[in-house]
């Protein structure tokens, strides 16, 4: 009798429980996407979190790579929400299936979105087909994250390729996506982020030029 | 009082603050919290290293106010309720929690976060609820660390969540005693 009372306590709080869990879901799912519900916070906000995620990465890994790795794949899951979010809010944007106008999508209306300007260029690489070339000249979020002398190879810029594989995923254009910290004069947080696209991708391509 | 850290917020937030997309930022502290989550795979481990991660962010913060404002002293703890509130979380969040409940010796008092952005399309799994996961106790950590750079020691914890079903979220502020000054302890 006992356990039968007991089973009934834990019945009526699990109960309780997806009662006010569906209170919540409800309340979001009522909620307007359609415009951002609210529009700024402080970028020193954002740097903070920031430079604490890669402390915390950076206790978990061996390398600058993965470090590289773990920050992108923070970025990832940032990339497959504001994906969808911007699909849904661009109204002059439809999905894209070509790499070109994949690109053209992240270099604009990503950046804008994420940014709010859109990135300083795009360019093709010159040695290989399948690479492509984002930069930011001045990547905000990145401003005041410092990066030791003894890492000079770490790009923090990582969290932003991250969002981009994804972005470039959620696109059917998978790409393996980097991040690199490029100066130039007066610009010392001048980051690229090189996109390069999976080999079916390429092949798929030709395909679509070919049948043109 | 509270009027007067009202002004110096909205001003400062108007003219002193580098912006960023909300969303960006939400998305971002979304991230980290699956991360910990994948990682410890224990929700109370998961509130710890949020709690570790905003003190933090906490002790380092103040300095970004003291840079941004022309804020004094506060003349007691009353104040400083009203400044983390007006000032604090207006500067970095762009809300401003309403201060209530204060205790009958004026040691404690909650913060009523109606309006937590961190909150924004948020949905606890039913086991994170169970499991007692504050989704923001990153905040409490960022008070914690705040105050203790400002010579207080204190408690902080989340009572109520909106994420967790409650009508609205709470904020609980214990002040334990005032610090003598000292050399900042190491922040790892």
């Amino acid at each position: 009798m006992a356990t039968n009372t007991q089973a009934q306590t834990q019945a009526q709080s699990l109960m309780k429980l997806d009662n006010k869990a569906s209170k919540r879901s409800a309340m979001l799912l009522e909620q307007n996407v359609s415009r951002p519900r609210r529009d700024r916070v402080g970028l020193s906000a954002f740097a903070f979190l920031f430079a604490e995620i890669i402390r915390y990465s950076q206790n978990r890994v061996l390398g600058i790579q993965e470090l590289e790795a773990k920050l992108s794949e923070v970025g990832q899951r940032v990339g497959v929400r504001v994906f969808e979010l911007a699909m849904w809010r661009e109204k002059t944007v439809h999905r894209e299936t070509r790499v070109l106008q994949t690109l053209v999508f992240i270099n604009t209306v990503v950046w804008r979105v994420l940014f709010d300007k859109q990135a300083d260029s795009l360019e093709r690489s010159t040695e290989n087909d399948d690479e492509y070339m984002i930069t930011d000249n001045e990547p905000a979020i990145l401003k005041y994250i410092s990066v030791p002398k003894e890492m000079t190879s770490f790009s923090p810029g990582a969290f932003i390729s991250g969002i981009v594989e994804a972005i470039a995923c959620c696109c059917q254009c998978p790409a393996r996506v980097t991040s690199h910290v490029v100066p130039a004069d007066g610009l010392p947080l001048r980051t690229v982020i090189l996109l390069k696209f999976d080999s079916e991708v390429m092949d798929r391509e030709k395909q679509l030029e070919a049948s043109k | 009082m509270e009027k007067q850290y009202k002004t110096i917020g909205e001003d400062a937030w108007k003219n002193n603050v580098e912006k960023v997309n909300a969303e960006l930022f939400i998305f971002t502290y979304g991230s980290l919290v699956v991360q910990l989550v994948k990682d410890y795979e224990d929700y109370a481990a998961v509130n710890k290293q949020l709690d570790k991660m905003g003190y933090n962010i906490g002790v380092r913060l103040v300095d970004d106010i003291m840079a941004r404002t022309s804020l004094e002293r506060c003349s007691g703890f009353t104040a400083t309720a009203e400044v983390i509130s007006k000032v604090g979380f207006k500067l970095f969040l762009n809300v401003a929690p309403s201060v209530a409940s204060w205790s009958a010796d004026g040691k404690e008092f909650s913060l009523i976060v109606d309006d937590n952005p961190l909150n924004d399309f948020c949905e606890l799994p039913p086991k994170a609820v169970q499991d007692g996961l504050w989704y923001s106790n990153v905040l409490c950590g960022v008070i914690r660390g705040a105050l203790e750079m400002m010579q207080m020691q204190t408690e902080v914890e989340f009572v109520r969540d909106v994420l967790r079903g409650d009508d609205t979220s709470e904020i609980r502020v214990r002040l334990l005693r005032m610090l003598d000054e000292e050399v900042p302890a190491s922040d790892d």
